[in-house]
């Protein structure tokens, strides 16, 4: 039996189908029209909801393949890499890529690794190369300064991560028809030595900074933790998420989940504000992928300014009042 | 408990430059480093090692001068240390990475725990930890954040996600990798430092670990670096320098007429 078709491996939570689902499935559409093979989707849980399997196939799915106990509910390391080992080997796809948000990020590395192939992470980028048919990687590296074209010539699956929210998923098309299949798996396989006894969600306005749409992020020309307040303000009128430069977090104006950048998170929202926040390049590779960014830095020299799509040089004491009374004046405007 | 860490030095990110011709890192004439959430997984080994008792193993694979990392993290406190570095290790990818390192760990055998950075800053990837779990076929969990408690066969741990914080128990011996809020690493002390500085490190080569030929390097790496690129970062966006109360306003109205443009708002 020879490699094909490519696969994306979905998420889901409390058995709703998560959108980063439906991103993958655009990349992998693109993918699997440009090699001439099927689109599978895979999704592991305890019950799925139906309608969001059918959603897969209606934004691109050929198939979908789901395997459902409740050792899935939530994602463990081994019952999901064996889960997923096991249906590469019954199925052997040609490419498998995953979201690199925290679960695609620690089950692929594993996958990889059981595979005897080669993993690349968190790309911007995925093509096809004519001749080859070979999947061609693209991912930023070294702090964001390169960007690295990286090929798995001879192994397969070729496997990859991809940024989360650097697309978005395609329209749903109705007409577009796919077959649901339920696998099941031999439950020695679905063992787990690692055991979920509980979960705290985050309680923050905006919620998830790499779910957000909206940021707004601030750093330390802050000056102070009661300073802080405004971004918190500025962050409501938008329903946006907070986030902060590193300095920021080890001063203690926000905790470490709201930290932007190579040593926190990445984040690909549709605008991004950064204000006070000179721009490391640590902080820059953290927000590279983001549509529009919005630059607010009493320096007219920061670096931040090379990345902006918009900037004002000026002290944020000054522009944030103005800024936060117009948008105020704005919204009562529109509800009005 | 016996612990390890998997260390990597890397290049002060500011200013690398990539070979043309291999697309590897040119790592002559740049200032190295711990890479930084290594220092969390340094600090916690060192802590758990002073409860606990046991012995706290620093490795490293790197050319020659990845010594140094060894020998910081013994100065912040870590019991010993091995170096991994032949010339055939050059060039590994993460797959040939973990074999190595994993392979080293066999070697060094009688281990509970393992605790790696979640990332290194220059490659960025996140999985070689993952990765050395899985040739050990340990049980291991990623972005830990807390670890709450130390059980005689397990771990209480709390693990960063998304949209929070999951609690787990992991079964010992397991694999860790840890994020920033796990702790405050200490700095080398001064005895910590000529304690170090006087260590003789053993070097581990292909031979020493039993590794098979055909999992090593470049040549062993499942992924190829076909192209190197630098991107165009600049946005060339227009920046205005307001200064006065009226400028201001200005400054402000083009934000807005920005976001307006973008339907943002």
């Amino acid at each position: 039996m020879s490699y094909t078709d490519v696969w994306i491996l979905g998420e889901q939570e409390d058995g709703k189908v998560k959108l980063v689902s439906y991103e993958l499935l655009k990349r992998g559409r693109a993918l699997a029209d440009k090699r001439g093979v099927k689109l599978v989707a895979i999704m592991l849980g305890k019950q799925i909801n139906t309608e969001g399997l059918q959603e897969l196939i209606h934004r691109g799915a050929d198939r979908v393949i789901v395997v459902e106990s409740p050792s899935l509910e939530h994602f463990l390391p081994e019952p999901y890499v064996n889960t997923f080992l096991c249906l590469i080997q019954r199925y052997q796809p040609e490419i498998l890529i995953a979201s690199a948000t925290t679960t695609g990020r620690t089950v692929m590395p594993a996958l990889a690794v059981k595979c005897n192939t080669g993993l690349t992470a968190d790309c911007t980028d995925l093509d096809i190369e004519n001749g080859t048919g070979c999947l061609i990687q693209t991912r930023p590296a070294i702090g964001g300064n390169i960007l690295a074209t990286i090929k798995t010539p001879t192994c397969r699956p070729e496997m990859a991560t991809v940024r989360p929210h650097s697309n978005k998923p395609l329209p749903a098309d109705t007409t577009h028809t796919g077959e649901i299949i339920y696998e099941s798996i031999d439950p020695n396989l679905l063992k787990s030595r690692v055991k979920r006894l509980g979960f705290k969600a985050n309680i923050e306005e905006g919620g998830s900074i790499q779910d957000a749409e909206i940021i707004i992020a601030g750093g330390k020309g802050f000056k102070k933790s009661d300073n802080f307040q405004m971004i918190h303000e500025l962050a409501g009128i938008f329903g946006a998420a907070v986030g902060a430069s590193r300095d920021a977090v080890d001063l203690g104006w926000a905790t470490y989940p709201h930290q932007v950048g190579l040593s926190g998170k990445t984040v690909s929202p549709k605008l991004y504000i950064a204000i006070a926040i000179s721009g490391s390049v640590q902080h820059l590779a953290g927000i590279k992928t983001a549509e529009n960014i919005i630059a607010i830095n009493s320096d007219p020299d920061a670096q931040i300014f090379q990345v902006a799509n918009y900037g004002i040089a000026a002290d944020l004491f000054e522009i944030l009042p103005v800024l936060i009374g117009k948008l105020k004046a704005l919204k009562q405007q529109k509800s009005l | 408990m016996n612990i390890i860490v998997p260390i990597k030095q890397v290049p002060e990110t500011s200013n690398v430059k990539m070979d043309a011709v291999t697309g590897t890192m040119v790592r002559e004439g740049v200032e190295s480093i711990i890479n930084p959430l290594d220092l969390y997984a340094i600090e916690a080994a060192i802590q758990i090692r002073d409860t606990q008792g046991g012995m706290s193993t620093v490795l490293s694979m790197g050319p020659p001068k990845a010594e140094l990392a060894i020998k910081e993290a013994i100065a912040m406190g870590c019991d010993t240390g091995i170096l991994l570095s032949n010339k055939a290790f050059a060039g590994a990818d993460t797959w040939a990475t973990s074999y190595v390192i994993s392979q080293a760990i066999r070697k060094l055998g009688n281990f509970d725990l393992i605790l790696c950075g979640e990332r290194a800053t220059d490659g960025d990837t996140g999985q070689v930890g993952p990765g050395i779990a899985a040739w050990l076929d340990i049980p291991f969990a990623t972005y830990i954040s807390a670890i709450v408690e130390i059980r005689p066969e397990s771990l209480i741990v709390e693990r960063m996600v998304e949209s929070g914080y999951e609690t787990l128990e992991i079964a010992l011996p397991c694999l860790l990798t840890v994020v920033k809020e796990l702790n405050y690493p200490r700095l080398p002390t001064l005895r910590g430092n000529l304690r170090a500085k006087k260590m003789i490190l053993e070097v581990w080569g292909p031979t020493e670990i039993d590794a098979l030929t055909e999992n090593l390097g470049l040549q062993g790496s499942p992924t190829r670096v076909v192209k190197i690129s630098t991107p165009q970062v600049a946005r060339n966006g227009e920046v205005v320098q307001p200064k006065d109360e009226h400028e201001i306003e200005i400054a402000v109205d083009g934000l807005i007429n920005y976001l307006q443009s973008k339907e943002i708002i």
